[in-house]
């Protein structure tokens, strides 16, 4: 499932995207998350009949993730968020 | 030379008339519906204050949303040129410079001789600008002018969970029904609204010298919230602050006229 | 909005059903799932995954009392009673808040479920445009999610920003959509996704000389193209279909699907009840696969 995580409004689209067959739930994003955004779940939210734990975006700060990955983003020499640097298995993406 | 700077923003519409590099007159009127008369009003305005005439000007610059309306004008200049170069006018040594209206709010970075390094601009999302604070002031039933006030009052830090302006009217609604103090949802009001535009700060780059103009920064409890929000001290604002761009754009138009 | 004058974002009739043809006492499983959104509340009872009973109302000021509202309405002439019920979920932004529920499940997982289940296992794309917020979910033959985006941070696009500006022309909501149409010619949308911006542009407009009616076009213009580019972040597969009280406004509807290029699937259920079917039916398989004990 990809789980697209944020909002958008007039000026523009923050998603995060979480890939849930590609994350093995490792936790690496939730520990490099300077703002706490990821964090593991026993049980998929969004998909209750599947077992096992899953990375998700906690639900206050989904709701401003513009400036919740902002340290992420203002930055001129960072290419990419840490949290999608960090992983893996390629399961995250960021939409801006 | 006398030059002026005209900014047709979203709400008022303002003029400088610039003589060798001083100020000597101001004009504002509401934008309204029509704007090319908003303009003519606030030139002609500006024009009587500084007591001079319309033949005396060697150059007019038009800026802001509105800048289109602005037919008198022999050059246009775009709104991040304009508050930069406000932004050095008023304070040589400013770097990070912020321009908050009532429906725009942008943010640069500034490098020597005023050249633009970074920038950001907001004019999609009514929750990051002054209508933000005007429209919690309705909800709130406190004229504009008196919410920052009020905000200074409450030392107590409540969150404000919606970010959209419409949603937040109803939270602070909510919040009046359960009694919340009236300075403490301005608080929360002024603070998110702070966190918003630190961010944008945040992105451009902050510099310890920091600029705030645009009419939003008469507004005490703003200014506090964004000095909170970003740990700084002090943010220099000019005494008017909501004739930055037009004087950039004055600025603007000596540099050409010469 | 002045007190006085009560808001119309309601204009639908309050609804219960039972199906007195099941033997409900005969059932292995009796779920019933709970659907609190920012404007209605439903209640749903299945036995053994079949639709014995609902309830369809307004939500109340707080969600617990609605829950309970909405299940005794939904078993208003029915000879079941609370107690014989196994199993319960609670789903919707009230969700936590069901006292009843056994467990909650979010919104997104419960409304693949129940379209699944009201349009058949063709249907790929749900979209649900509520008071509050936008879902656009793709499903598979089984109703899993297989990708989906919720916006509840940003009023464009959503009931409340119909809602304003309906206040603001004094139009009421189930008028919108007709009026939208008897226009000569399409306006051009109002440009900014902003409610509150597209306020201050529709007042401009109304200034400049248009009529409310093509004021009330160009806005349900911008709101499908703001719906349209959050369902194109999903993508969009056949068989598609909308659910939610914006399914009931063609003023935007018929302009979205114009963009999408599909018709909207239709169904006899009533389509609000799709989260709380889903609910249900989550009850139902939970308990079945033993994941889950019945009270």
């Amino acid at each position: 499932m990809l789980a697209n995580y944020g909002y958008s409004d007039g000026s523009g689209d923050y998603f995060i995207t979480i890939d849930t067959q590609r994350c093995n739930a490792c936790g690496a994003c939730v520990m490099a998350c300077p703002s706490q955004v990821l964090v593991t779940v026993d049980e998929d939210p969004n998909d209750p009949e599947n077992d096992g734990p899953v990375v998700v975006a906690h639900g206050d700060r989904v709701r401003k993730l513009r400036y919740e990955c902002d340290p992420c983003k203002s930055t001129a020499n960072t290419t990419m968020p840490i949290c999608v640097v960090v992983c893996k298995t390629f399961a995250i993406s960021h939409s801006w | 030379m006398i030059t002026a700077g005209i900014d047709c923003g979203a709400k008022n519409t303002k003029t400088v008339v610039m003589r060798d590099g001083l100020i000597i007159g101001l004009g504002v009127v509401l934008t309204g519906f029509d704007q090319s008369v908003a303009v003519r009003q606030s030139l002609e305005m500006a024009l009587l204050n500084a007591g001079v005439s319309r033949k005396h000007l060697s150059c007019i610059a038009g800026t802001g949303s509105g800048a289109k309306a602005v037919s008198e004008a022999d050059v246009m200049v775009n709104e991040i040129k304009a508050m930069a170069e406000a932004g050095n006018y008023f304070f040589p040594s400013g770097r990070t410079i912020a321009d908050l209206g009532a429906e725009e709010a942008r943010t640069a970075r500034i490098g020597e001789k005023v050249t633009i390094v970074d920038f950001a601009i907001n004019d999609k999302c009514a929750a990051g600008t002054g209508s933000f604070i005007e429209a919690m002031g309705r909800a709130l039933e406190t004229p504009l002018e008196k919410m920052g006030e009020l905000a200074l009052l409450s030392d107590n830090s409540i969150p404000m969970n919606a970010q959209c302006t419409i949603f937040a009217e109803s939270e602070v609604v909510g919040l009046i029904h359960a009694k919340t103090p009236r300075e403490d949802i301005s608080k929360a009001i002024h603070d998110s609204l702070a966190s918003r535009i630190a961010s944008m700060i945040r992105r451009v780059g902050m510099h310890p010298d920091m600029v705030m103009m645009g009419g939003v920064a008469y507004n005490r409890g703003l200014v506090s919230a964004v000095q909170r929000e970003l740990g700084i001290e002090t943010i220099l604002i000019p005494e008017k602050p909501e004739y930055g761009a037009a004087t950039g754009a004055a600025v603007v138009a000596a540099n050409k006229g010469q | 909005m002045s007190v006085d004058k009560q808001p119309e974002f309601w204009r639908w009739d309050e609804t219960n059903w039972v199906n007195r043809d099941i033997e409900w006492i005969n059932s292995e499983y009796i779920t019933l799932g709970i659907d609190i959104g920012s404007v209605s509340s439903q209640a749903v009872i299945m036995c053994d995954g079949e639709i014995y009973a609902y309830g369809n109302m307004r939500t109340g000021s707080n969600s617990p009392n609605s829950a309970r509202n909405a299940l005794e309405f939904a078993l208003e002439g029915a000879t079941m009673k609370e107690s014989d019920i196994h199993y319960c979920i609670g789903t919707g932004y009230g969700r936590v808040n069901v006292p009843m529920a056994d467990r909650s499940v979010t919104e997104i997982a419960c409304h693949a479920r129940g379209a699944n289940f009201i349009y058949g296992p063709s249907v790929r794309t749900v979209l649900d445009v509520g008071g509050q917020d936008i879902k656009a979910i793709r499903c598979d033959e089984k109703g899993k999610v297989t990708n989906f985006l919720m916006n509840d941070k940003c009023a464009a696009g959503t009931g409340r920003g119909m809602e304003v500006l309906s206040d603001l022309l004094s139009v009421s909501i189930g008028e919108v959509g007709d009026r939208s149409f008897d226009i000569e010619v399409e306006p051009s949308p109002v440009s900014s996704a902003c409610v509150v911006y597209a306020k201050s542009e529709a007042t401009a407009l109304l200034r400049q000389g248009l009529n409310t009616n093509e004021v009330l076009a160009a806005y349900c213009l911008a709101m499908a193209q703001r719906i349209w580019s959050l369902l194109e972040r999903v993508g969009v597969e056949p068989e598609f279909a909308i659910t939610g009280g914006m399914a009931k406004n063609r003023g935007v509807i018929d302009r979205l699907c114009k963009k999408v290029g599909l018709e909207p699937m239709k169904t006899r259920w009533d389509t609000q009840l799709a989260g709380a079917i889903g609910a249900a039916l989550f009850g139902y398989s939970l308990c079945r696969k033993g994941k889950s004990k019945r009270r």
